[in-house]
């Protein structure tokens, strides 16, 4: 327990560079941040669910992802709060901007029974909010996790920065996984490019082979034409 | 209180995961608020795993954090290209219009 004790400064390694390490005015800083992008995201992630126009909720996402970022940086995880910021931020929230903007959807009628079901919603969430604070509050490490950790876990290495730690991991022991999340992503690209994909039938385009299979035997006939005969 | 431990992280986590399990019920006609849900909820299991990444001192839980990205990155290429389809057969994408299959 006591490598966990010592991870508390915000999981950092030791011998890693970090401004919490000072100890009494750092764990303020730590503290008013990390309150500062829990509230940050929080809120967004209400508004992401409450907007009334679609674009917004869309924005908001993005305010949380940053704000998740942050949080991730607080950890320790710099790699996964620049990936974040990347592929979410970057690609999958400016994808939904598309199809938000792209379709031209009649938001009022959307919101028709919007609070139809805030009733069933609420109670579903307070017992959800109640049974995970139930967890949070109640739970322990089992005593033998150290020793769990150190045969079969991945230990977090010091002296290199998390991105070198990562890679070395996912490069060796996960390089299946890796691969399998290849094709994944493969998979998806290929079934939504299928998915959307429209051949449209009115539209002539050009045809290079076929072009270029016409020759002269099959597409030239002279015809001898009788004088006053017609053709 | 200043003392930031894995249980504040965990809290942030529950929150915004009951909140996108709320936005599935608040926003059950729209089914791109829908997919934002699911992203929410997806991501308050990512800041779960991080934070007993970073608790632990164990690297495993970043990098199926990674894996946990990339599939809710396929997931929302996938959903969305339905929806574009979608909208452009029938013209609207109120959830409760999509029941062509319920025989």
């Amino acid at each position: 327990m006591r490598r966990i004790a010592e991870g508390k400064a915000g999981g950092v390694a030791p011998g890693q560079e970090c401004f919490i390490i000072g100890g009494g005015e750092g764990v303020v800083v730590h503290a008013v941040v990390f309150y500062v992008f829990a509230a940050i995201a929080i809120a967004g992630a209400v508004q992401v669910i409450s907007a009334r126009n679609p674009v917004h909720s869309v924005l908001f996402l993005v305010l949380v992802f940053f704000n998740a970022a942050g949080l991730f940086l607080l950890l320790g995880a710099e790699f996964l709060a620049m990936i974040l910021v990347i592929v979410y931020v970057g690609a999958v929230a400016v994808l939904f901007l598309f199809v938000v903007m792209m379709l031209d959807i009649n938001t009022l009628r959307l919101r028709e029974g919007f609070l139809q079901y805030l009733p069933l919603g609420g109670l579903v969430g307070v017992i959800l909010l109640a049974e995970l604070t139930a967890v949070i509050g109640g739970w322990v490490f089992v005593p033998d996790v150290e020793e769990a950790l150190q045969t079969g876990g991945t230990a977090a290495m010091s002296g290199i920065t998390n991105t070198e730690a990562l890679g070395r991991v996912l490069y060796t022991d996960y390089v299946y996984l890796f691969q399998a999340s290849g094709l994944v992503l493969l998979v998806a690209m290929v079934g939504s490019i299928m998915l959307t994909l429209r051949t449209r039938p009115d539209v002539r385009r050009q045809i290079i082979a076929r072009q270029l299979e016409r020759t002269k035997a099959n597409s030239l006939k002279v015809r001898k034409v009788p004088t006053g005969g017609g053709v | 209180m200043l003392d930031i431990g894995l249980g504040h992280y965990l809290t942030v986590g529950a929150v915004l995961f009951t909140l996108g399990v709320f936005g599935l019920f608040l926003n059950r006609k729209n089914v791109i608020i829908i997919l934002m849900s699911v992203e929410l909820m997806l991501l308050a299991i990512n800041i779960n795993m991080v934070a007993f990444s970073a608790f632990l001192q164990d690297l495993t839980g970043q990098v199926f954090t990674m894996f946990i990205l990339t599939v809710a990155a396929a997931e929302a290429a996938i959903g969305l290209a339905i929806v574009v389809v979608f909208f452009r057969n029938r013209g609207t994408i109120a959830t409760e219009e999509i029941n062509q299959m319920k025989g």
